[in-house]
C-alpha cells in the first residue's frame, strides 16, 4: 500500500515522515523518528506509557493514526529538558525516588507537565485523577504523588 | 559486620541510571533495532487442550517477505521423563512453554514462529500456517483438574500410581498437630480460594537476536537475569553457552515474570535460519494470554490457641494452579504460611495441579502470599474468638531468635517482634473509624536468597571509580551499590559509576530474585572494594618505601601509620590511579562467590478500608507496613519496594483475577478489563523501617522486595470483615463478590 507522506512539528523542529495508513503516531515516533522515549505497554490506551501531547492536549500516542499528526505540534518526553538541564519535574522525580524500572516514567512525566501547566496548584486528590491513565506497577504512586507536588509547590514559588 | 559511618550509606542519594530514564534515553527490550533487521512472530493455539498432529509451514514460508518459519521440530527435544534442572525450572517445561510439541496445551500456547521483513507480513505468514489439531476436552480451574474424570493433561505425571493431574506434593512436619490441637481451648478450620493474578509489569516481553555466520549469537532483551537469558537459550536450541552473548536491556518490571524467557531461544533460531537479527516484541495480550500468572489456588487452614493465646497447632493444606506444565509455588505457600510463629506443632502440604492455563511464573515472594492469605485470615478469627486483639496475638506467638521453623530453620536475630510493636504503637492504630470502614492486620514472612554473583571494581586512571554487577537493576540497585562503594573507598558517591555487565563482561550472576539482588551483590561489592583497598595501600606503601601495614585508608586517603605518622603527605585515590602504572599497573579487584546468609524477612501490614454498600466497592483509606529491612542502604528505594508491594497486594485483594470463558480462553487479556491499581485508586502507603541489621551481612543487609506482599490479602481482608460485619473466603473482593455478599442485587440487573 502507498504510504502517506506527513509534515508535523515534533519538540519544536519540523519533521516530516511516510507512514502507512494503519500505523499508530507511536509506531512511527518509535520507528523512523527514532524517539524510543514514548513506551508501549498496551497499544489500547490503558497505560499511559505513550503519553505524548497533540497541539498541548495529553493523548494516548498509540490511540493517534499517525496521519493525524499532518499540520500539529506534538511533544514527547525527549522534548522535556532543556539542553542538559532536566525539567523540574525530572529533576524531583531523582530526589524522590518517583520512579523505579522506569518504563511507565517518560509517560507520567509527560501527563505531569500537561497538568501543571493547566494546573499550577494541584491538589493531591486532583493529581491522582489525572494520572489515573498513567499505570504504574512499581511505586504504588506514593512517591510519584509526593514528587509532583512538591514540583508544583518549587515552580510556583520560583514564578512569585 | 563493618563499622558504617553512615556518610553514604542510609543516604538518598540519586541514582546512576536516573537521568536517561527521566529523558526517555534509556534503552528498555523494545528500544534497540539493527540494520536489517526483521521481524518475529508466534502462532498461538486457538484450543484451550489439543493433540497437535501436524504443522503445514508451506504457504506461510511462500508469502513474498517470509525469512524463516520454526516449530518445536527446530528445537532440542527434552523427553518429558528425564528432568532436565536449571535453577528451580526443569527444561523439559520450559521448551514445552516456548512452542507446544506433542499438544497446545492453553489457549495461547505458542505453535510455531515466522520471521518476516516487517510485523504484518509476519502476522499474515503466521495465519497461513495449517494446524491438524486433535482438539481435547480441558479443565480450567482446580477442581476440574482433580476431579476423578478430569481429562488428563499429561500422561507421563502420575499421582499415587495413576495419571493425574496433580504434579507433586510437598509436606513440612514439626511436632504432633493431633496433640497441638487436643490442648486447644479454640480451633478454627476455614478454607480458601485465590485467583490467579498476573505480574503486570509495564514493559511487554521483547528481544532483538543476532546470529552471526560464525554463529555468535547476540541476544539483547529486558529480564531478570543474563545469565538466565544465556543458558535458557543455549540449552532450548543446542548453542553452546560460550557463543551467546546476552545483553541485559533496561527491565521496565519483572516482579518474578521474567525470570524466565520466552522468546529468545524462537528469535535465535529465527535468526539463524533467516541469516537476519531479529526482533520480537509480544503485544499486551500475548503477555496476559501467555506469560505468568501466579497461581490461583484453594487452601484449608486450621488453627488452634489457648483462651491465654498460646497457638498450639496449625494446620494448612493448599492446592496452586502450575498452569499447563508443573511447577507451581508450592513451598512458598506452605514454607511462609506459618513462618512467622513460634509454633511447636505444625503441618503444612502443598500440591501442585496442572489445567489448561498459562504456566505461571514467580510473582514476588512466590506462593507465600496464598499462604499467608489463609493462614492470617484464621489467625485473625482465632483472636477474635479468644478476645485477643490482633496484634498482641501475634506478638505472643511471635517468632523469635533461637525458633524452628516447620520447614526447617532455626532464626537467627531477626526483627519480626518489633514491626508488630511498632504497629501497636503507630498513631495509624488508634484513629478512630466510622460506619463501614474497618482496620485489619496481618503479618507475612519470606525467605530471601543468596546466591551467585560476580563484580569487578576498577579505579579508573584519574582516581575515579567503576564498579560493574551482572544482576538487572529493576527497582534502584545501582544506587545503593554506589552507596555502599562511596562509603567503603570514603569518596564522593557522584565518583563511583555502577554498571550492569552482559554475559561476556562479568561473571555468572543469578536472577534478579528472591530478594536477593543488594544482599548478594554488596557482599561481592565490599570483598572487591576492601581488596583494592589493599592494593591502594600498597600502592602507597611502595611509593613511601614502607611497609604495607604502616598504611591506612580513611576518608578516601592513604596515611602512614606508626613510626612513619605524619612523615609523609597522606595520598589520595586521584594521585595513586595516576600513578598506578609506575607502582604496578592498574588497579583494580573482581570477586565471584555463592553468597551465603541471606537470612528471612518479616512485615507487619495495617490497613483501613472503607466499603461502600451500595456500589460494592471497597476502598483503602490509609496504609502502614512495618518491615524488618535490616539495614536501608538507600532508604527511598527501600520504601519504594514496601509501597510497590503494598500496591499489588492491594489490587490482589480487591480487583485482579484471571476470568475465562467457557470455551477456556482468558475473557480479560488487557489492562481495561484486567484491572490493576491506578493512582486514584490508592491512598499514600505510609512505610516504617525498621533496621534489625542481618548478622551474616557486611553492611546488615536483608532482602526486602517480596515480604511488601505477603501481608495484604489478610490484612484487607479482616479489614474487610471489620467494616461489614461478614467475613470473605474468597479473592478478589471485587464489587460484584461484595454486592453479593450485601444480598443486594447488581444496578441495572
Amino acid at each position: 500500500m502507498a504510504k502517506t507522506h506527513v509534515s508535523t512539528t515534533i519538540n519544536g523542529d519540523p519533521r516530516e515522515f511516510l507512514c502507512d495508513p494503519a500505523d499508530s503516531l507511536l509506531d512511527v515516533l518509535r520507528g523512523p523518528l527514532g524517539l524510543t522515549g514514548a513506551k508501549e505497554g498496551c497499544g489500547s490506551g490503558d497505560c499511559g506509557a505513550c503519553s505524548v501531547t497533540l497541539d498541548g492536549r495529553l493523548v494516548c500516542a498509540c490511540l493517534v493514526l499517525a496521519v493525524e499528526a499532518e499540520g500539529h505540534e506534538i511533544q514527547t518526553i525527549e522534548g522535556m529538558a532543556t539542553g542538559d538541564h532536566l525539567h523540574p519535574l525530572q529533576q524531583k522525580f531523582l530526589e524522590m525516588a518517583a520512579l523505579q524500572c522506569g518504563i511507565c516514567t517518560p509517560g507520567v512525566l509527560v501527563a505531569a507537565k500537561s497538568l501543571l501547566e493547566r494546573n499550577p496548584d494541584p491538589s493531591e486528590t486532583e493529581v491522582r485523577y489525572w494520572l489515573a491513565g498513567n499505570l504504574c506497577r512499581c511505586t504504588g504512586y506514593d512517591k510519584i504523588v509526593r514528587a509532583v507536588m512538591e514540583t508544583a509547590a518549587d515552580m510556583r514559588e520560583a514564578a512569585r | 559486620m563493618n563499622e558504617i559511618s553512615n556518610k553514604w550509606i542510609g543516604r538518598n542519594t540519586i541514582r546512576p541510571d536516573g537521568a536517561e530514564k527521566v529523558t526517555g534515553r534509556a534503552a528498555y527490550a523494545a528500544d534497540t533495532n539493527m540494520p536489517g533487521m526483521i521481524w518475529g512472530k508466534v502462532l498461538r493455539s486457538p484450543h484451550p487442550h489439543a493433540r497437535i498432529r501436524g504443522i503445514d509451514t508451506s504457504k506461510a514460508e511462500a508469502l513474498p517477505g517470509v525469512k524463516a518459519v520454526v516449530t518445536s521440530q527446530d528445537f532440542v527435544d527434552f523427553p518429558a521423563d528425564k528432568p532436565v534442572p536449571l535453577g528451580i525450572q526443569d527444561m523439559r517445561w520450559m521448551s514445552r512453554n516456548m512452542l507446544a510439541r506433542e499438544k497446545a496445551l492453553f489457549h495461547g500456547h505458542p505453535v510455531a514462529a515466522v520471521a518476516a521483513v516487517d510485523e504484518r507480513t509476519a502476522a499474515e505468514a503466521c495465519a497461513l500456517i495449517e494446524v491438524d489439531y486433535e482438539v481435547l476436552p480441558f479443565a480450567i480451574e482446580i477442581d476440574d483438574a482433580i476431579a476423578p474424570d478430569a481429562p488428563i493433561l499429561h500422561d507421563f505425571v502420575q499421582f499415587d500410581g495413576k495419571p493425574s493431574n496433580i504434579a507433586g506434593k510437598l509436606e513440612h512436619k514439626l511436632g504432633d498437630v493431633d496433640a497441638g490441637f487436643a490442648e486447644a481451648d479454640v480451633v478454627i478450620e476455614r478454607s480458601f480460594t485465590t485467583r490467579p493474578v498476573h505480574q503486570g509489569y509495564i514493559e511487554p516481553h521483547a528481544c532483538l537476536v543476532s546470529v552471526e555466520p560464525d554463529g555468535k549469537t547476540t541476544v539483547w532483551s529486558s529480564s531478570q537475569g543474563q545469565f538466565m537469558v544465556r543458558a535458557m537459550t543455549a540449552f532450548l536450541t543446542g548453542i553452546p553457552q560460550s557463543k551467546i552473548r546476552a545483553i541485559p536491556a533496561e527491565i521496565g518490571g519483572g516482579f518474578g515474570g521474567k525470570t524466565i524467557c520466552y522468546l529468545e531461544p524462537v528469535a535465535a533460531i529465527l535468526a539463524r535460519k533467516s541469516g537476519k537479527p531479529v526482533k520480537m516484541v509480544m503485544s499486551r495480550e500475548e503477555v496476559m494470554r501467555a506469560t505468568g500468572p501466579t497461581s490461583g489456588s484453594k487452601s484449608t487452614v486450621k488453627i488452634g490457641a489457648k483462651k491465654d493465646g498460646t497457638i498450639t497447632a496449625a494446620q494448612g493444606v493448599w492446592y496452586l494452579q502450575a498452569g499447563c506444565l508443573p511447577g507451581s509455588p508450592i513451598r512458598g505457600a506452605a514454607g511462609c504460611a506459618f513462618a512467622p510463629y513460634d509454633i511447636k506443632n505444625v503441618y503444612a502440604l502443598g500440591y501442585d495441579v496442572v489445567s489448561n492455563r498459562s504456566k505461571v511464573a514467580a510473582y514476588r515472594a512466590p506462593g507465600a502470599p496464598i499462604g499467608a492469605y489463609a493462614a492470617e485470615c484464621v489467625l485473625d478469627e482465632v483472636a477474635e474468638a479468644i478476645g485477643m486483639d490482633p496484634l498482641a496475638f501475634r506478638l505472643k506467638n511471635a517468632a523469635r531468635e533461637g525458633t524452628k521453623l516447620a520447614y526447617g530453620p532455626v532464626l537467627p536475630r531477626i526483627g519480626y517482634a518489633e514491626t508488630i510493636e511498632a504497629a501497636q504503637k503507630h498513631p495509624h492504630y488508634a484513629v478512630p473509624l466510622g460506619k463501614f470502614q474497618g482496620r485489619g492486620v496481618a503479618s507475612g514472612y519470606w525467605f530471601n536468597a543468596g546466591g551467585e554473583s560476580s563484580a569487578q571494581v576498577n579505579i579508573t586512571e584519574d582516581g575515579n571509580v567503576v564498579v560493574t554487577t551482572g544482576h538487572p537493576d529493576i527497582g534502584g540497585s545501582r544506587a545503593s551499590i554506589a552507596n555502599i562503594t562511596a562509603e567503603l573507598l570514603g569518596i564522593d558517591y557522584n565518583r563511583v559509576s555502577v554498571l550492569i555487565g552482559d554475559t561476556a563482561t562479568i561473571g555468572y550472576s543469578n536472577l534478579t530474585g528472591g530478594s536477593r539482588v543488594l544482599f548478594a551483590s554488596a557482599m561481592v561489592v565490599t570483598e572487591s572494594t576492601e581488596k583494592v583497598i589493599e592494593q591502594l595501600k600498597g600502592r602507597a606503601a611502595q611509593i613511601w618505601g614502607i611497609a604495607p601495614d604502616q598504611v591506612v585508608w580513611e576518608n578516601g586517603e592513604a596515611r602512614p601509620i606508626g613510626e612513619h605518622s605524619g612523615n609523609f603527605p597522606s595520598m589520595t585515590l586521584a594521585e595513586l590511579g595516576a600513578k598506578a602504572n609506575a607502582t604496578g599497573g592498574p588497579i583494580g579487584s573482581g570477586t565471584q562467590s555463592n553468597t551465603i546468609g541471606a537470612e528471612g524477612g518479616f512485615a507487619t501490614h495495617v490497613v483501613d478500608v472503607e466499603v461502600d454498600v451500595d456500589l460494592g466497592i471497597v476502598r483503602v483509606l490509609r496504609y502502614t507496613s512495618f518491615q524488618d529491612v535490616g539495614r536501608a542502604i538507600h532508604p527511598a528505594y527501600v520504601e519504594g519496594q514496601m509501597q510497590g508491594g503494598a500496591a499489588q497486594g492491594i489490587g490482589w485483594a480487591l480487583n485482579e483475577e484471571y476470568i475465562y470463558d467457557k470455551k477456556g480462553r482468558v475473557d480479560n487479556p488487557g489492562f481495561l478489563d484486567y484491572r490493576m491499581p491506578v493512582c486514584s485508586d490508592l491512598p499514600m502507603l505510609d512505610a516504617v523501617m525498621i533496621e534489625v541489621p542481618n548478622p551474616k551481612h557486611p553492611q546488615g543487609i536483608r532482602g526486602v522486595g517480596e515480604v511488601p506482599l505477603v501481608p495484604p490479602l489478610a490484612a484487607i481482608s479482616n479489614a474487610v470483615y471489620r467494616a461489614l460485619g461478614k467475613r470473605f473466603y474468597s479473592l478478589p473482593m471485587s464489587p460484584p463478590k461484595v454486592l453479593e455478599a450485601l444480598d443486594m442485587p447488581m444496578a441495572a440487573e
